[in-house]
């Protein structure tokens, strides 16, 4: 029956979240409070419906229920316990309920939180969050059934895709999807904004902290399957301009603008078409990048038509985008700047440029994943640009983000005076540059790290002299260095927040331009009690075991590794092998420093153990990304508190 | 020229830069999608393929001391030989399809900078007898070895 009652709930649910979606716009347009309350009441129960099938499948997973076809794709009876529940975002259609589940939390919160404080848009909000809800439960219930039976019943299952059975392949995608449907709040209150025709502030300070914390989901989730993808898939690499990972960068990318274009237009009221613009995008985004990843378009243009899930998502990116851009032409003449730019050296410009360049690597990223598409579509030859036309194209510009990124925050409003830049940014440039040299004349000769260096140095000293002079100026007033410092950065916590997010995203940088222009790698054989040496590293294979796991069998290499004569550790790199699956999957084994890491992967090996081949990395500075996201952590927590301002 | 010209020109000049810099980028790194009869119709040394085809019995060579890998990729209609260094991956073997990334040269040969086998869409059954009897093997013939924990 699990099958039967799992598909009635999400049935049962899409028909409340479309009566909702309804109930909440009749409601708003007769004024009804009623029917808003209505409406209230069936978010609630959709959330309690999709909660009720999450859970029930779950337990079909725990159970090993191979009625139902999802669970018999992806569990067998070897699959350990916790595996058994994150089976349920191990696919399509178990993400997409969790994806709903996500979405319809964030509806709850944001009745909870604006149920009695936005009288005009709140009804609206809702209603769009509702209608996005329903057409999730649409896919769950038409193309991608989560609930589907199987018979006959097979006495066991496929087995979970082995490269999910990872802490980082559990999170990962939680993460992403808080992220992803975190931007549909903001998306909801710029539609409801363009509905009642309220186009003010209003919209983007009550969204303010909810982009936030969606951006910061998003962020973390890029970090995990970065993360994931260095620490299990055994390329040695965390980012190959896979579509896929292209896909979550995207909506990140225009993010990010929008988080910086909404503060212009709340100091200077302007941007306002621009930044409907943006968060109409990246919600869009979020969706294209599920369409992208899910509808098998990316195999080959012809591969799409024959799943029914692209066709729904690309039904609905063509519904969002033309509903949006359709309520932004009909409200054009509210969407009149209040102010103007006054000079290309302003925070304004800085902010401005800011985005040109974010929306701009977002289009070089969407044109490079897409042109494949094109190019069969349009000229019928097959051909794809891969991670070199990304880091050619992205390099310049992420540098001159970075750039920006030292400028933006101190520069002056409207117009910047002469006496204003030389203030603040004539001894921040002076350190970077000296830096830049410095390093130099330590031997760096990679003329992209010593500019990449440079410039986050020069950030680094804007930041900190920011500080400085705040901090400064409270010890003059009288108080103490400690409670001033932490006053400053409570009291003005976004904009310290924001810095410190800026300090994050510098060491995530120093880590990939660094482990772009230092790390090395080789591939070499050896017999058993034969060594080599790389990058100061001595490695000695000292000989393969083979053991039995409980859903796999496990080749082990056994590696000693000494560094000038210590020795270092033992390492035992492997190669797992699913009975499920064609090909073994690499098990690495890797030392993680600071500096560098040494990362051991276990290739072919001879039978009788007698010798292997293995492929060696010295990555360098990769563990400062891991690093700067703990950084941004903290930023992003730091900002999403309340504002203290006001108060 | 007024601010609102200069904006502008500024804006043209940036975004002119990054179409260029999109063109080169894009022209640099094509990879075009080719079979061997296709291959061998137009090659063109130093241009960057992706080379799809059936790697050909009797073919494959791997010399795991050297890293030498040797093959010939075919569609049934031409041939055409690759050379490679590294191990071969995973799933890679005789009769098998495989896709090769890298550049025509010269003298007569493939030269592939990536390896990838095609992995089959066919559902496996699993636990199949035939892979379980390959295990216990390799567990037995690995037994007492050194390194053995």
């Amino acid at each position: 029956m699990t099958p039967e009652i799992g598909y009635a709930l999400t049935a049962v649910a899409l028909a409340l979240a479309l009566y909702g979606a309804g109930a909440a716009a009749i409601g708003a347009r007769r004024g009804h409070p009623a029917l808003i309350q209505s409406s209230q009441h069936a978010a609630l129960g959709v959330f309690v419906l999709i909660a009720a099938a999450m859970l029930l499948l779950v337990y079909a997973f725990l159970t090993f229920d191979f009625s139902v076809r999802y669970v018999a794709m992806n569990t067998n009876r070897g699959t350990p316990f916790y595996y058994r529940i994150t089976a349920l975002w191990g696919a399509l259609e178990g993400s997409i309920i969790l994806w709903s589940w996500m979405l319809s939390l964030y509806t709850l919160l944001v009745i909870l939180r604006y149920r009695t404080r936005q009288p005009e848009f709140y009804p609206w909000v809702l209603s769009v969050m509702l209608g996005i809800l329903a057409f999730f439960l649409l896919v769950m219930t038409i193309p991608a059934p989560p609930f589907q039976r199987l018979t006959p019943i097979p006495p066991d299952g496929r087995g979970l895709n082995p490269l999910l059975e990872d802490t980082g392949m559990i999170t990962h995608p939680v993460a992403l999807y808080l992220g992803f449907t975190g931007f549909t709040v903001p998306f909801a209150f710029a539609m409801a904004a363009l509905i009642t025709g309220r186009i003010g502030d209003e919209w983007l300070t009550a969204t303010r902290r909810w982009t936030i914390v969606a951006w910061y989901f998003l962020s973390l989730g890029l970090l995990i399957g970065g993360w994931w993808s260095y620490h299990v898939l055994g390329w040695g690499g965390y980012w190959a301009w896979d579509p896929v990972e292209n896909a979550a960068f995207m909506p990140w990318l225009t993010g990010t603008a929008f988080l910086h274009s909404v503060m212009i237009q709340e100091r200077r009221r302007i941007l306002k078409l621009w930044n409907l613009t943006l968060i109409i995008l990246t919600f869009g985004l979020t969706i294209f990048g599920t369409f992208l990843t899910r509808s098998g378009i990316l195999s080959s243009v012809h591969s799409f038509t024959q799943g029914a899930i692209g066709a729904f998502f690309l039904g609905f990116i063509a519904l969002v985008l033309l509903g949006a851009f359709g309520l932004v032409a009909a409200r054009g003449d509210r969407l009149k700047a209040q102010g103007e730019l006054d000079s290309i050296l302003s925070r304004e410009s800085a902010f401005l440029l800011n985005n040109l360049f974010l929306v701009a690597a977002a289009f070089t990223v969407f044109f490079g994943t897409v042109f494949p598409l094109l190019s069969e579509a349009v000229r019928g030859v097959k051909v794809s640009v891969g991670a070199p036309f990304f880091n050619l194209v992205n390099i310049p510009i992420f540098l001159a983000l970075i750039f920006l990124m030292g400028v933006g925050p101190l520069i002056a409003w409207r117009r910047a005076s002469r006496e204003n830049l030389r203030r603040n940014f004539l001894w921040p440039v002076a350190v970077g540059v000296a830096a830049a040299a410095v390093f130099r004349l330590l031997g760096v000769a990679n003329a992209l790290a010593l500019l990449c260096f440079g410039l986050v140095v020069f950030v680094t000293a804007t930041i900190l002299m920011d500080f400085y002079r705040a901090t400064r100026a409270k010890l003059l007033s009288g108080e103490r260095l400690l409670p001033a410092m932490g006053g400053l950065v409570i009291r003005q916590n976004r904009r310290y927040g924001g810095f410190v997010v800026h300090l994050g995203i510098l060491v995530i940088a120093l880590g990939v331009f660094g482990s772009n222009a230092w790390s090395i790698q080789t591939e070499t054989t050896l017999g058993r009690g034969e060594a080599f040496q790389i990058g100061g590293y001595h490695v000695r294979f000292d000989g393969l075991a083979a053991s039995e796991e409980s859903n796999h069998f496990k080749v082990t290499g056994t590696f000693t590794v000494a560094n000038n004569g210590h020795r270092l550790a033992v390492m035992y790199p492997a190669k797992k092998f699913y009975p499920q699956e064609q090909t073994p999957i690499a098990y690495v084994d890797y030392l993680m420093g600071l500096r560098e890491d040494l990362y051991l992967v276990l290739g072919d090996f001879a039978r009788d153990g007698s010798q292997a081949t293995i492929k060696v990395q010295v990555n360098r500075m990769v563990t400062l990304i891991w690093i700067g996201g703990l950084i941004l952590t903290l930023g992003a927590a730091l900002a999403v508190l309340p504002d203290r301002k006001k108060a | 020229m007024n601010r609102r010209g200069k904006f502008l020109l500024g804006g043209g000049v940036i975004v002119a830069a990054l179409a260029y810099m999109i063109y080169a980028g894009v022209s640099q790194s094509v990879v075009y999608f080719v079979t061997p009869s296709e291959l061998r119709a137009q090659p063109v040394a130093g241009k960057a393929y992706r080379l799809g085809g059936m790697v050909q019995p009797g073919s494959l060579k791997w010399e795991p001391r050297s890293l030498d890998l040797s093959f010939t990729l075919s569609d049934g209609k031409a041939a055409v030989p690759v050379r490679h260094k590294g191990t071969p991956p995973d799933l890679f073997a005789e009769g098998r399809g495989a896709v090769v990334e890298g550049t025509w040269t010269s003298d007569g040969y493939f030269k592939a900078s990536l390896i990838m086998a095609k992995h089959s869409e066919e559902y496996k059954a699993p636990q199949g007898a035939e892979s379980q009897a390959g295990y216990k093997e390799l567990l037995r013939t690995l037994k007492g070895q050194p390194g053995n924990p």
